[in-house]
């Protein structure tokens, strides 16, 4: 839910980044947190077990600039890769504007993406929200192992995409970030279909970190334009 | 609805707003006033500045009362509309304005916390009423800000390299 304060001239906006357990959502903010200007981010909040795993939530507010007199000021929240906090990772996506999906490319977790995919639709429907509808990215971290599984697998797994019913969005849209690939296409059955953006990432090394944010960030903008 | 809706306020609004808080903090003589919205953004704070990061405060307090509305559920109640933690010097009463945003009382040893509750349920009345108005205004779609950042497609394209 984004929120626009004229006395102060701020746009805020929520990201959420979703994944399974150990995907690298708290990387991902550490990353940021640790490449930011001081003056430009706010505190890196974790909420975590005393293991490190992120029992409610991350959280850091950055600000990414100014677009017509209002800074635009991002907040972003990770929530428990655990199955066992679902109760709480419900609760983060109150509101979200835009969601990096982190999917851990490792062979032997695809299953865990899979199913924290599902259960990424399942809580976003019960708020009433549609995921194909808004701003989502996502993001193949840990591209560097040596077990990640193939780039075309994933995108089979992960984002085959959803049907395009609407008649003015049925044309080839090329994706800005990987040449010579569509974000909108038509199947050789006839049917269009629409893809999220992706991005392979190492998160640790901070390897596309920033193209996932920079572009969720973009399109939550673009959907107040 | 394909994801959440936006909601502003202008400038009057915030004045408004201001002055409503102003007025609890005079009578209840609490320290600090903070609005926080149910997702976590900071709306306003007014009375002594806090020496926190408000910003973090905001977050945890939606947080935690989200948690405590999820609580209130199981118990067998739609929700809890208020809430008080209670420290050894400070302490801070949570109340919910209209489903939609948080008010936060910040106080120590110079009131009470009957006093504290007492004025903040007119002033829980007052902002339901102020905010009403201001989402009835403001929700998605409508023009002052469908057109916030119309035209600004180069900017953000600019702005993101």
């Amino acid at each position: 839910m984004s929120m626009i304060n004229y006395a102060s001239r701020e746009i805020n906006c929520k990201i959420v980044y979703y994944g399974s357990g150990l995907g690298g959502k708290t990387t991902n903010l550490e990353h940021v947190y640790g490449k930011t200007k001081p003056d430009t981010r706010g505190k890196l909040i974790s909420l975590a077990t005393e293991t490190e795993r992120t029992l409610f939530f991350d959280f850091l507010p950055v600000d990414l600039g100014t677009i017509r007199g209002f800074k635009t000021r991002f907040h972003l929240y990770t929530v428990p890769g655990q199955v066992y906090y679902n109760a709480s990772r419900k609760l983060i996506l109150k509101g979200v504007d835009g969601i990096v999906f982190v999917a851990d490319s490792q062979i032997e977790r695809m299953e865990a993406n899979q199913e924290a995919m599902q259960n990424l639709y399942d809580n976003m429907a019960e708020y009433g929200y549609d995921l194909t509808k808004m701003p989502f990215v996502i993001q193949y971290n840990k591209r560097d192992l040596p077990n990640a599984a193939p780039l075309a697998d994933l995108q089979a797994s992960l984002n085959p995409g959803w049907e395009v019913t609407d008649a003015a969005k049925q044309r080839v849209a090329p994706d800005p970030y990987h040449a010579g690939e569509n974000l909108v296409s038509q199947l050789p059955t006839g049917e269009w279909v629409e893809r999220a953006q992706y991005f392979e990432a190492v998160a640790v090394t901070g390897d596309g970190v920033f193209e996932t944010l920079r572009a969720v960030s973009k399109l939550v903008l673009k959907t107040l334009s | 609805m394909s994801g959440s809706a936006s909601w502003s306020f202008s400038e009057e609004d915030s004045v408004a707003m201001t002055a409503l808080l102003q007025k609890f903090l005079f009578e209840s003589n609490a320290r600090c006033a903070l609005l926080v919205d149910r997702s976590g953004q900071l709306v306003a704070t007014v009375g002594e500045q806090p020496n926190f990061d408000p910003t973090a405060f905001a977050t945890l307090t939606a947080a935690d009362f989200s948690a405590n509305d999820q609580l209130a559920r199981l118990i067998g109640e739609t929700d809890f509309s208020s809430l008080f933690h209670q420290g050894e010097k400070e302490s801070m009463y949570l109340a919910d304005v209209a489903r939609r945003v948080i008010l936060v009382a910040l106080f120590d040893n110079r009131t009470t916390l009957g006093l504290v509750r007492l004025k903040l349920k007119d002033t829980v009345a007052d902002l339901t009423k102020l905010f009403h108005e201001v989402f009835s205004r403001g929700g998605p779609g409508k023009p002052q800000q469908a057109g916030l950042l119309a035209g600004a497609d180069d900017e953000i394209d600019k702005l993101f390299g």
